[in-house]
């Protein structure tokens, strides 16, 4: 008998051919991002078009995953029944060092959290294809 | 361009204004009510409080009611030159105003209604938990982020952080709100709440507490806006718009960095000068309260109180009846209606005409109202 994993309910967004190569690189153990070769603007999420110089061309780069929590919420509501057995849970807004906002959650769930937290990025497998970044005390 | 505009001042003005009975509507449930049955009820009651004829009514904004058309045949309006549908959202409820006023000072228009339906809570509108896989909101949406009032939180508890907030300025707000809607027999929460109820309130998205939140509630509110030298021999006493100005913050998610500061700073600093006033000139003053935090913003924003302390500003009774600042006189959007800034729309014209009864500001010349949301607006109106 083979054990296998229970299906990953919790939300995911659609991988596309724009963003694949942000989620090779969670797949990988690097956060990527896109940096517009005409301007050097940073940006996330995904989208096909500088929103600085509105160039189209950009390459993907590693970014340096590491930032700081600009906030944090505890969630006490269900608005998602897949995230209802993590009721409290905690959801940052972290300040890459890069510039660009991105929401995350702490690897550890229990971990304390504060406004200007210095962090770093680590990856966590939600499906075997899927990695989602999620953030540690730097 | 340093000149600032002063073409709209007083050239349109509010004259009639119409809403449901909220509290009535929330008592009793009807998954049949639709936007376009209480949109028309509030049109109807905004026509005869002008004591217009639908015939004089040549523009039509319709928001939170999809279809024009539909609304439009609803009312017998055929012969229209300016008609459209905005989004059901509360920031629109100053565009429309805004798009209004700039239709009939540029001849589009002589007489536009906006009206406004909303029939969230018989058809259990949900504001959170639903996200599109291929939109932005998808990456907040896997870690359980989701809502525009946990946005909200986030920006407030950075604004504790960098200014040293507390709770107890919500909490301020939160009892304002019901102090007023206890006054306002139409409102949906009549009851006062006490301090100690905010604290035990539960959390929603921590920072914020239910009381922090807007209702989710039925209702329909229409308003009529027409050129001020009409506006002179109506039935009612002309709520003046002296200025209106948008300005905007859109990035991919509700939360911004500033709290909406530079957007609202972006308005203020046209609003004023335009309108020939400046903030210490507000008696009374309405704001878009989705949140409670929104008020904060707001005047912190708009040049009510300095940077980062509107928090101990808010304290003693200034944004009460007989403050200094009174706020949301008719209970906002977590006592008397989440209307999505319209019920605090005609609730300026009523101050302003000195029409609210118990809840009347004394004096009452100048009122402005406020939406710090990432499309911000503000309008000054006045007797």
């Amino acid at each position: 008998m083979t054990e296998t994993k229970p299906e990953y309910e919790k939300p995911l967004p659609a991988i596309t051919e724009l963003n694949a190569p942000f989620w090779d690189g969670t797949r990988q153990g690097e956060l990527r991002l896109q940096a517009c070769s005409a301007c050097g603007h940073r940006w996330f999420p995904a989208a096909a078009r500088c929103p600085q110089c509105l160039s189209t061309d950009y390459r993907w780069t590693a970014a340096s995953g590491r930032g700081r929590v600009w906030s944090w919420i505890v969630m006490h509501q269900r608005y998602f029944k897949s995230f209802e057995a993590d009721l409290p849970y905690k959801v940052i807004l972290v300040e890459l060092d890069e510039g660009p906002l991105i929401t995350g959650a702490m690897a550890d769930a229990a971990a304390e959290v504060r406004c200007d937290l210095p962090v770093r990025v680590t990856f966590e497998a939600a499906t075997e294809g899927v990695s989602i970044p999620k953030f540690v005390p730097a | 361009m340093s000149d600032i505009p002063t073409e709209i001042r007083d050239r349109t003005a509010i004259v009639g204004i119409g809403g449901t009975d909220f509290g009535a509507l929330y008592r009793e449930r009807d998954a049949s009510r639709s936007q376009y049955d209480l949109a028309a009820q509030a049109f109807v009651a905004a026509l005869a409080d002008a004591g217009l004829s639908k015939t004089a009514i040549d523009g039509l904004i319709c928001v939170r009611v999809p279809d024009y058309q539909r609304l439009a045949a609803m009312l017998g309006l055929h012969s229209l030159h300016l008609v459209n549908s905005l989004e059901g959202t509360g920031r629109m409820a100053g565009v429309a105003l805004q798009y209004a006023v700039t239709a009939i000072v540029t001849g589009q228009a002589d007489t536009v209604a906006v009206v406004y339906g909303n029939n969230g809570r018989s058809a259990s509108a949900q504001y959170g938990g639903g996200f599109d896989s291929s939109s932005p909101a998808a990456y907040e949406a896997m870690y359980g982020m989701t809502s525009p009032g946990a946005s909200v939180a986030l920006m407030y508890r950075r604004h504790q952080h960098e200014f040293g907030t507390t709770d107890d300025a919500l909490a301020a707000v939160a009892l304002n709100n019901r102090k007023n809607g206890a006054l306002n027999d139409k409102a949906v929460y009549q009851q006062p709440i006490t301090r100690d109820d905010y604290f035990k309130s539960r959390y929603i998205a921590e920072p914020l507490r239910l009381f922090d939140y807007c209702i989710i509630n039925d209702g329909g509110v229409a308003f009529i806006v027409t050129r001020a030298d009409r506006a002179r021999d109506l039935r009612q006493p002309p709520a003046y718009v002296a200025a209106t100005y948008s300005a905007t913050e859109l990035t991919n998610f509700y939360a911004v960095r500033d709290y909406f500061y530079g957007a609202c700073q972006d308005v203020a600093k046209r609003l004023y000068p335009a309108a020939g006033i400046s903030p210490s000139d507000v008696d009374c003053l309405q704001v878009y309260d989705n949140f409670t935090p929104t008020v904060l913003f707001s005047l912190e924003g708009f040049d009510h109180c300095p940077r980062g302390e509107s928090g101990s500003w808010v304290q003693d009774g200034r944004i009460e009846l007989g403050g200094e600042l009174p706020v949301n006189t008719s209970g906002g959007h977590t006592a008397e209606s989440y209307m999505q800034g319209f019920g605090l729309t005609i609730e300026a014209v009523r101050q302003v005409r000195g029409q609210a009864g118990a809840r009347q500001v004394p004096d009452c010349e100048v009122v402005q109202y406020i939406c710090a949301s990432p499309i911000v607006n503000a309008h000054i109106l006045h007797a």
